[in-house]
């Protein structure tokens, strides 16, 4: 390592520092992340399965063939795309109109601000059984509002159909997250000056055009990040799929998460679940390194 | 008349606050309603909404401290919860301050690509890593301990740790750390006496984050842990509905317990959550 001529800390005492300061950070990641990780991948190149004595021989990209050409893995990843999709539309949409409106100026507005990172502090399991026990077929409480409102005549199984367990599964997801998006769109909200506003105003634009003109550009950086992460998370989602339905019924709600755990967890199918895992985590990266790329060409054009 | 179309815009906002708040409540008041209700109520059809008389035989049974039964193991579970959470958060803290002390301070090869590598690991679903991960920690000799999930939880908390306090720590002038330097201050003078203090608020936001998101987190400890020695609230709950079947009282009783910590800290701290999750994000 170089030494510094002049005055300061050498170089090689400061790498020094940053390796003890960094180590306990990073021995957690390394071991905990991206040691398993590799092992995920080694185990992904080979054909281990818990059930079969003797398997965990190199097998190449068998299991990523495989799972390509199977198609309960399409049909996972085609529900994985509608879950995905569903819920960054609306999470970022349902977000922004209600940042907006707690732009607004109202009696209590800071009360209600606060309110509303509620559904995001809920644990994962406590949403689960909440909505399952408001969706329930015998006694939940959406069932009786509808029926007590007089839209529907009877109760219904809303998690025995597998359309209707989706869309289910999808508001429970939208309640949680939603506030996430709220939050960081309001504050990119607060951010844009108010003179900006009344210089259009007294131009005579309308507040349906200073929407789509002023704060629409201003918020597409955020509303560009929000989207990505929430698509990320989308993907990442698990425990909500395995507290409300267990993949069901009728695999309606099994979306890749859920077929990666039931493929190395119930079936035993280390190799291949690895594999899925991966394919999963290819997934991701590459959309957010595909909207990475579209942010920086956006800023640019702006710019 | 432009006082009429005011008044009309006025009823319209607070119409559309009043519906938000009706959103983002109703389905929790229900559920905590449901838990002092009593069982013959929920069960009725049509649904008694409001309980002739408030039910807290649950939640006495609950704290009265049966030795056995499933009350016992909800205590259980929250002990464990508080436990693994706390000691995560403090870890987090102090690893986590310390590596964003090294990305904000000190210069070596390669910084920018293992910070970026640090919150890449932000991107990997937790399934890809959950069985070499199990197989670790069991031949570490530690399935089914605290300490596993404290590391567990470690991880996934400390790349948004060391983020936000990075971010807190570049704001600090380092003019005074020069000066004290040249007064004969070391640098983990520095540290403790300049750059911390003067970064307190993102200490607490990185603290409640870190609290909350160890405190909710299920599907490691599902996995890592098979008795009670280590099992937190959120996996207790998943087993409970086979346990209490129908019981929608003690369900919902628990899933209230569970959720007094991170909804509490999240009402009465929001101001830190939203500099936490606004402190990457806005200043672009």
């Amino acid at each position: 390592m170089r030494r510094v001529g002049r005055g300061r800390v050498s170089l090689e005492s400061e790498g020094i520092l940053a390796l003890l300061l960094l180590l306990p950070a990073l021995l957690v990641i390394l071991g905990v992340l991206v040691f398993p990780m590799l092992s995920s991948l080694w185990l992904s190149f080979t054909d281990l399965k818990l059930t079969k004595p003797g398997s965990g021989s190199f097998v190449g990209l068998a299991n990523y063939l495989a799972a390509l050409r199977d198609p309960h893995f399409w049909a996972s990843a085609g529900r994985t795309g509608i879950f995905a999709v569903s819920t960054v539309l609306v999470e970022t949409s349902l977000g922004t109109l209600v940042a907006i409106l707690l732009n607004q100026r109202f009696v209590g507005r800071a009360f209600v601000r606060g309110l509303v990172i509620l559904p995001w502090a809920l644990p994962y399991v406590v949403n689960g059984i909440m909505w399952k026990w408001i969706f329930d077929a015998n006694y939940g409480a959406f069932n009786a509002l509808l029926s007590q409102l007089g839209l529907i005549e009877s109760y219904r199984i809303w998690l025995g159909d597998p359309a209707t367990a989706m869309i289910l599964v999808i508001v429970a997801n939208i309640w949680k997250e939603t506030p996430v998006a709220i939050i960081l769109v309001l504050a990119a909200l607060q951010s844009i000056p108010a003179e900006i506003y009344e210089a259009a105003a007294i131009d005579g634009a309308r507040r349906l055009r200073s929407f789509f003109h002023i704060t629409l550009p201003f918020l597409s950086p955020v509303l560009l990040s929000l989207v990505v992460i929430k698509t990320i998370w989308a993907l990442k989602e698990f425990d909500l799929i395995y507290i409300i339905t267990k993949g069901g019924p009728a695999d309606g709600t099994n979306i890749l998460s859920y077929y990666i755990y039931q493929n190395t967890f119930q079936f035993l199918n280390f190799g291949y679940g690895s594999a899925l895992a991966y394919l999963l985590t290819f997934l991701a990266l590459g959309l957010s390194l595909a909207y990475a790329r579209s942010l920086k060409g956006g800023l640019d054009a702006s710019i | 008349m432009v006082s009429r179309q005011r008044l009309l815009g006025r009823i319209l906002l607070y119409a559309a606050v009043v519906a938000v708040c009706v959103a983002v409540l109703a389905p929790y008041a229900w559920l905590v309603l449901s838990s002092v209700s009593r069982r013959v109520d929920l069960t009725s059809v049509p649904l008694r909404w409001i309980p002739k008389s408030l039910n807290f035989e649950n939640y006495r049974q609950i704290f009265s401290g049966s030795a056995g039964g499933v009350q016992a193991s909800l205590k259980v579970g929250l002990l464990n919860s508080l436990i693994v959470a706390g000691s995560a958060t403090v870890f987090s803290l102090v690893a986590g301050s310390f590596a964003a002390y090294v990305f904000s301070r000190l210069r070596f090869r390669a910084k920018g690509a293992v910070f970026s590598f640090i919150l890449l690991t932000q991107f990997v679903p937790l399934v890809v890593l959950i069985i070499p991960l199990y197989v670790v920690m069991g031949r570490l000799g530690l399935l089914n301990t605290i300490p596993a999930l404290v590391l567990a939880d470690c991880a996934f908390i400390l790349p948004l740790v060391i983020w936000l306090m990075r971010g807190f720590f570049e704001s600090v002038p380092r003019d005074l750390e020069e000066m004290a330097r040249i007064d004969g201050c070391s640098r983990f003078g520095t540290i403790f006496r300049i750059i911390l203090p003067l970064s307190t608020p993102g200490l607490a936001a990185s603290g409640i984050f870190a609290f909350i998101i160890a405190w909710n987190e299920f599907f490691s400890a599902l996995v890592l842990s098979s008795t009670l020695r280590s099992k937190t609230i959120s996996v207790v709950i998943s087993e409970f509905s086979s346990k209490v079947g129908v019981d929608y009282v003690a369900m919902a009783g628990a899933g209230v317990l569970a959720s007094i910590p991170p909804v509490l800290l999240a009402l009465l701290f929001q101001k830190y959550i939203v500099q936490g999750l606004t402190a990457g994000s806005v200043k672009g």
